[in-house]
Parts: structure tokens; C-alpha cells; sequence
């Protein structure tokens, strides 16, 4: 919902302060790549890519229903299996694996998840 | 059981419940059930109240108030209410409204709950915390039941209880209503004191992200360690949600169900058919030849017992709807399916109470309460009723095995038959997609709400609770029969007997004859004779009570008295006509329960009254063709 500049602050779920400080710095450095991670959406992860969710560009009530079922911003999700066609799919996130249709997965924003194993790990730990 | 006195630390126990209790009156204690879908509240209800409330693994299966009585050991009694799951205290759709209204005592008929028992998934505490807190801000006494506390175990999570009550400020208690264990404290706090929360410090409520930190917060100062996924719904869903053998084993389970429903219990059917022709010639020639004989015979044996026989197919088909609700592949399905949903403008959550549907569409129509979008709720509402419930499988059993020859089509996997009902049940899904189609581009045309689903965990269905589903419905297809077939059957038989003039006239004189014979010249350009449009006017009360109706009227008739129902049809009715029938069966609307369900649901008789006609005008011109093109 009221979702403001990106980045410039800490993550509500963030615990590990220093982490957050690296991204500052990262975006400081003119690293236009993670500038504009943010455009990418959830229909952009592949099977077994997580990424962190940004925000939600959806109506204040959906967005409210999403975050109840786990996708509030700062969470990590994980892509996976999906119907034929690969819509919808399923995400894993906060414990759960939740359905969305390609409709409401693409007005999910996500940027890049730092502390993601260097790329593509196939079976990604679970969210605490 | 007995220990649940114990808590109120007096050693006489039968003096106890004398003095150690408040004088309280007649009236007894409402404890709500609350917690998110799929949490298991139901389970626990069953548990706590002896009762036999529908469980299954798929959330929203709960979507009106259950209200049931727990006794306690010391003899007095709570009232509990099972709700519908709630993620929050935003009701979106109609069964989180009835939750909401329960629990603030907005509720006709429902008192205002004096504590709550919470139930949450302990195997995704995270999340299920943050409903504590609006909970909890309620201010009533609060137990928290972390449920599946086995499948925590087996999975590695684990957590301090008393910890997390000294963080909550309420008593906090870990069980498996599944398996029974730790339902004792749950009984002992409805036994106890039942104190108000403790104050404790809760997030601003709207703020889901405030909410979801202090969960997080509150769950890990409890030393909550999350189980590992579940290792077998990982392994199941890389086959079941596969891109090619997802869709093919969909399809494989689909035919699997409906051939053995036919293969296996047609030939009992069949025995149990020719048994009632047979023994009715015996009961009929033993007793003295009388209106009374006439009226156990034809009316009650040939009439009732011809729907009476089709009881393994009807349970074969909940048995397996049963494992598909119970072990989690239903959410799957959902998935599957929602392309085609999608393309005719509905949501996949329209599946699930479409697929309840092929049991009955009574309580698909309340299942439509899952729904949060009005219009998309009343589209799923009216297409409902095309599903093949188990009301017509009986219908097309009988007609199926009377008229189409049992030839081999593909293999001996696919007979003429099982094409024959596999083609039916298609028809019906086929008819209920256009009309969605239709509907969703006209006159219910809406914005498409975003899909959410949540896929539970596979779980092993329990012989038990299959056990019991197949009892209740047994229960009601009995109780059916006993109650409107019986009726029906009964009037249908003394309207055959009137005007009387000494028992032997044609029963195309008689009343019922009459009235078959008025609306004759109607059906004749489906096929159908006077015989048949009995059965028509009277299966309007429900579906099978034309099989008891016509198995009356041949009982009586003295051309067909002694031979079975398939033979008689088959003197009756062309191939054509067959054909004819068995697509007015599929596409008829006849079935009152679901008249006046749809009445009360959408709130006038508006809708019913369309659907109703709607579905007659289909099922006619569909009668019409299939007669005219076989001929």
C-alpha cells in the first residue's frame, strides 16, 4: 500500500541492519541493474528464482488480502510449480504456497533478493 | 476426562461441582471457534462436540455457523460455534461476514461468544500469529490451540508454549485435533476460570506489515523454529502440477472415477434390480390380492426399491470425491482447471464449488459464500445445478445399461457405457461453461478479482473420516428415499388408483394417467409417451424419483408387471428417446432443494425463476435434437 522511496529505508522484517546498509550502498554506486529491479514482477521469477517483494499495485483491498496471506513487502518469494501454460502459478512465501493469477502476479513488484545462493538455486530454503 | 476436575484443585470432586461453582444460570457458556481456513477448526469441533461437521483439506470448506454442545466432565455443558476461516477481522466475502457478525454477537440466533478458542496452524505460526492480535483485541477470554502439532514434530519446528502465552497474555496449548492428542486442555480451559487476556502490547490492527512484524516478533521471542517444508508435498506436486503429466493424470483420474463407478457397481445394481422384480412377483403372489398388497408392492418395493439399488454407485462417487477433498489434490485441480475458468470469465475459486457440485448442488451453493465478488458468486450460483450430481447418476445408470449396447470402444478400459456417462458428464460441464461464458458477458460482467488459492499440504485421507462421510451420505440417500421418493411414489400410486371402479382399469384412466396424458402432445417431439412424462412431473421434486415413478407404473401395469425396470424401459422408449432423456436429465433443473437454496442465497426468486426456465428451454431443444438426429 503506502509504499514510499525504495531503498532508502530498512525493511520492516530486517533484522540484519548491516545488510541493508550494503544495499544503500550498492544503489549509491550507480548500479543502474538494481535501479531497476523494481520493475521486474513476480511473472518475471522462474521456477525455483525468489526475489524479494516490493510492492503491491493493486487496489488497497486486494493488496490488504495478499499481505494477510503472506505477501507483505520485504517478504521473500519463491516461484514454483504451475498450471499448464504457467498461469497460475504458485508461490512459495511466508510458510505457505499460495496461487496467483498471472493477472495479479504481474502487478506484484519485486527486486532482487540479496541474500539469494548465486543464482538459480533450485530448492530455495524456506522464509522464517 | 476425569482429570478435568482436578484443575479447580479441590480433592472432592463431587462436592466440587456444588460449591467450587459460580450460581450460574440455566443458560450455558458460547465459546467461538475461530481461526484462519484451513486451520482445522472443524476437526476440533467434531472433536469437542461429538458431531459430524464436513471436514476436508482445502480451505473454506466451513461456511456457515455450526453451533454444537460440549459436555465437560463435571456435567455441565458449553455451546460451541464452529465460523467460516478468517484471515482478519475484514470480512471480504459472505462466509468471513458470518465470522465477523458471530464474533461481535451481530448474529440472529447466535449469542455473543464469552470466550474464543483460536486455532492456528502451528506448522506456519509466522503467519497465523498475526490473526492473535485482533483476536486478542477483542478482549474476551482467549485460548490459543496451535494445531498439527504432529506434523510440527515430524517436520522439525518447535517452540517454547510458555513462552509464547507469557507473550500473548493467554494461555497458549499445542494439539492435534486429527489425531486427539492435547484435546484435554482444551476441555480443561472450557471447564476453567476462563480469565481475559493479559494487556499486552499489539500492533495497530489496519497495518497488515505492522501486524506481520509483530508475529514475527512475538514468534521468534518464543523460540519458534519453522518446520522444514513438507518433503512428500513437494515430491506430489512435481507430478500432479507438471506440465504434461499434471493434465494427463488430471484426465486419468477423472475417467478412473467415473468407469469404476460405472464398471463396478453396475453389476450389483443390475442383480439387486432383477431381485426386486422377482421377489415383488413372490410378496405379491403370497399375500391376498388387494389394494394394500398393490400399494407395498407396486408402490413401495418396485417403487421406492428401484432407486433403492443404485445406493453402491451413489457412495462410490462420495467415496471418491472424499479422497480428492481429504488428501489435497482438490486445490490442485482448481489449479488446473482455472484456465478454462478464466477464459469464460470466472475465478478458479468458482472450481471448487463447482466440483462439489458432482456430489450435490445444495451445498455447492454454499460453498459459493467463499466467493468475495457478488456477481461472479451469482454466475457460479446459477451454473452449478448443470454439474452431474449424484441425484442423476442414478438416471443415467439405468438408462445407460438399458439402452446402450455394451461394446468395447477403446480397448476394455472404455465401453460404449463408460463413453456414454463419460459424454454426460461432459455435456453438463460443457453446458455450465458457455453459460458462464454468457453470463460473464452480459449481464454479470465484472472486474476479475485477483485469484488467490492457498495449496494445502498433501495429507493421507483417514480410513475414519472416509469411514463417515460414506455413512452420512448413506444416511441421506436412505432418508430420501423414506422421505420425498416414498411420498411421491405413494400419492403417484393412489392417483393411479383414481377414479377407482374396482381396481383392474388401465392406469391411462386413472388420475395420474390423465395428467401424463395431458402433457403428452409436449413431449412427443422428444419421444417421450404419457409413462415418461409422469416420471417427468414428478422427478420435478428430485431427479431419481423418476426411476421409483415409472418402477410403480410398469409394477402395475399388467404388460410389464413382471419384468425388470430395463426391460420394460426398453418397450417404451426408442434408442432416440433414450438418447432424448438422458440430455433433459443432464440439462433440467429439476430438483426443489436446489430451487430454494438458490432462492435463499441470492436473495429473491428472481434468479431461481431464470435458471429454472433457462435450464427447461436448454434441456427441451436439447431433447428435441438428440431425438430428431438419432431418431
Amino acid at each position: 500500500m503506502a509504499k514510499k522511496t525504495r531503498g532508502q529505508r530498512i525493511r520492516p522484517l530486517d533484522k540484519d541492519f548491516g545488510c541493508a546498509h550494503t544495499e544503500i550502498m550498492l544503489q549509491l554506486s550507480g548500479n543502474k541493474d538494481q535501479v531497476e529491479a523494481p520493475h521486474r514482477s513476480l511473472v518475471d521469477l522462474r521456477k525455483g528464482d525468489a526475489a524479494v517483494l516490493d510492492r503491491i499495485d493493486l487496489p488497497g483491498e486486494d493488496a490488504r488480502r495478499l499481505m494477510e496471506l503472506g505477501f507483505v513487502p520485504g517478504t521473500r518469494v519463491t516461484a514454483g510449480n504451475s498450471a499448464p501454460g504457467g498461469d497460475p502459478r504458485v508461490f512459495q512465501v511466508d510458510g505457505s504456497e499460495i496461487a496467483l493469477r498471472r493477472d495479479t502476479a504481474r502487478r506484484m513488484k519485486v527486486r532482487a533478493d540479496r541474500n539469494a545462493k548465486p543464482h538459480k538455486a533450485r530448492e530455495t530454503p524456506r522464509t522464517p | 476426562m476425569s482429570d478435568c476436575s482436578d484443575c479447580h484443585g479441590c480433592g472432592n470432586a463431587a462436592a466440587n461441582t456444588a460449591v467450587g461453582e459460580l450460581p450460574r444460570p440455566a443458560s450455558v457458556r458460547t465459546v467461538a471457534l475461530v481461526g484462519p481456513p484451513n486451520s482445522g477448526k472443524t476437526t476440533l469441533f467434531n472433536r469437542l462436540t461429538g458431531l459430524r461437521q464436513k471436514v476436508a483439506n482445502f480451505p473454506g470448506v466451513t461456511v456457515e455457523q455450526h453451533t454444537g454442545i460440549a459436555e465437560l466432565a463435571d456435567g455441565r455443558s458449553v455451546s460451541i460455534v464452529d465460523l467460516p476461516g478468517i484471515y482478519s477481522l475484514h470480512p471480504r466475502s459472505e462466509d468471513e461476514q458470518v465470522a465477523y457478525d458471530v464474533l461481535h454477537g451481530a448474529r440472529d440466533g447466535t449469542p455473543k461468544p464469552e470466550a474464543v478458542l483460536l486455532v492456528l496452524d502451528s506448522t506456519n505460526l509466522g503467519r497465523h500469529l498475526m490473526l492473535a492480535a485482533p483476536i486478542l483485541a477483542l478482549g474476551l477470554p482467549t485460548l490459543i490451540i496451535l494445531n498439527m502439532a504432529d506434523d510440527l514434530r515430524s517436520r522439525g519446528g518447535k517452540l517454547d508454549l510458555r513462552k509464547l502465552a507469557h507473550e500473548l497474555g493467554a494461555p497458549v496449548t499445542l494439539i492435534s485435533a486429527r489425531g486427539g492428542e492435547g484435546v484435554e486442555e482444551v476441555f480443561d480451559f472450557l471447564a476453567g476460570a476462563m480469565a481475559k487476556p493479559m494487556p499486552t502490547l499489539l500492533p495497530v490492527l489496519h497495518d497488515v506489515p505492522k501486524c506481520r512484524e509483530w508475529a514475527g516478533s512475538v514468534g521468534s521471542k518464543a523460540g519458534y523454529l519453522p518446520p522444514i517444508a513438507p518433503k512428500w508435498t513437494r515430491r506430489l506436486d512435481a507430478v500432479f502440477l507438471h506440465p504434461v503429466a499434471g493434465p494427463l493424470l488430471f484426465l486419468v483420474i477423472v475417467v478412473g472415477v467415473i468407469r469404476t463407478i460405472f464398471m463396478a457397481a453396475l453389476p450389483l445394481s443390475n442383480a439387486a434390480q432383477s431381485a426386486i422384480a422377482v421377489s415383488g412377483k413372490w410378496i405379491a403372489a403370497t399375500l391376498p390380492p388387494s389394494l394394500a398388497t398393490s400399494l407395498i408392492v407396486d408402490g413401495v418395493w418396485k417403487g421406492v426399491g428401484s432407486v433403492l439399488v443404485f445406493l453402491p454407485q451413489v457412495l462410490l462417487l462420495f467415496l471418491f470425491i472424499g479422497i480428492l477433498e481429504d488428501s489435497g489434490y482438490l486445490a490442485r485441480a482448481a489449479l488446473i482447471a482455472d484456465r478454462t475458468m478464466a477464459r469464460v470469465g470466472l475465478q478458479g475459486k468458482s472450481f471448487i464449488p463447482l466440483l462439489s457440485a458432482y456430489g450435490c448442488a445444495v451445498p455447492a451453493i454454499l460453498a459459493t459464500r467463499t466467493i468475495e465478488n457478488k456477481r461472479d458468486r451469482i454466475a457460479t450460483i446459477l451454473i452449478a445445478p448443470f454439474m452431474t450430481c449424484s441425484a442423476r447418476l442414478p438416471v443415467y445408470a439405468l438408462l445407460i445399461a438399458a439402452f446402450i449396447p455394451d461394446r468395447h470402444l477403446i480397448g476394455s478400459v472404455i465401453t460404449a457405457q463408460v463413453a456414454a456417462l463419460l459424454g454426460l458428464y461432459a455435456i453438463g460441464f460443457l453446458a455450465a461453461v458457455v453459460t458462464a461464458r454468457l453470463l460473464k458477458s452480459s449481464v454479470l460482467k465484472s472486474a476479475q478479482a485477483p485469484f488467490v488459492l492457498e495449496m494445502p499440504s498433501y495429507r493421507w485421507p483417514t480410513v475414519h473420516s472416509l469411514g463417515l462421510r460414506l455413512l452420512d451420505r448413506a444416511k441421506v440417500f436412505l432418508q430420501r428415499a423414506g422421505t420425498v421418493i416414498l411420498l411421491v411414489t405413494v400419492v403417484l400410486w393412489v392417483m393411479a388408483h383414481v377414479p377407482y371402479s374396482g381396481g383392474h382399469e388401465p392406469i391411462e384412466q386413472s388420475l395420474a394417467g390423465t395428467m401424463g396424458r395431458t402433457i403428452e402432445p409436449l413431449i412427443k417431439p422428444l419421444g417421450f409417451n404419457w409413462k415418461i412424462g409422469i416420471g417427468l412431473i414428478t422427478s420435478l421434486a428430485a431427479r431419481e424419483t423418476i426411476i421409483s415413478t415409472l418402477g410403480t407404473i410398469y409394477g402395475m401395469d399388467p404388460d410389464s408387471q413382471g419384468m425388470d425396470l430395463q426391460k420394460a424401459l426398453r418397450q417404451d422408449l426408442t434408442l432416440g428417446g433414450a438418447v432424448a432423456l438422458l440430455i433433459f436429465f443432464a440439462f433440467a433443473m429439476q430438483c426443489m432443494s436446489t430451487v430454494a437454496v438458490v432462492r435463499r442465497e441470492t436473495g429473491g426468486w428472481m434468479w431461481p425463476i431464470l435458471q429454472f426456465s433457462y435450464m427447461g428451454v436448454l434441456a427441451y431443444v436439447g431433447a428435441f435434437i438428440a431425438f430428431h438426429a438419432i431418431g
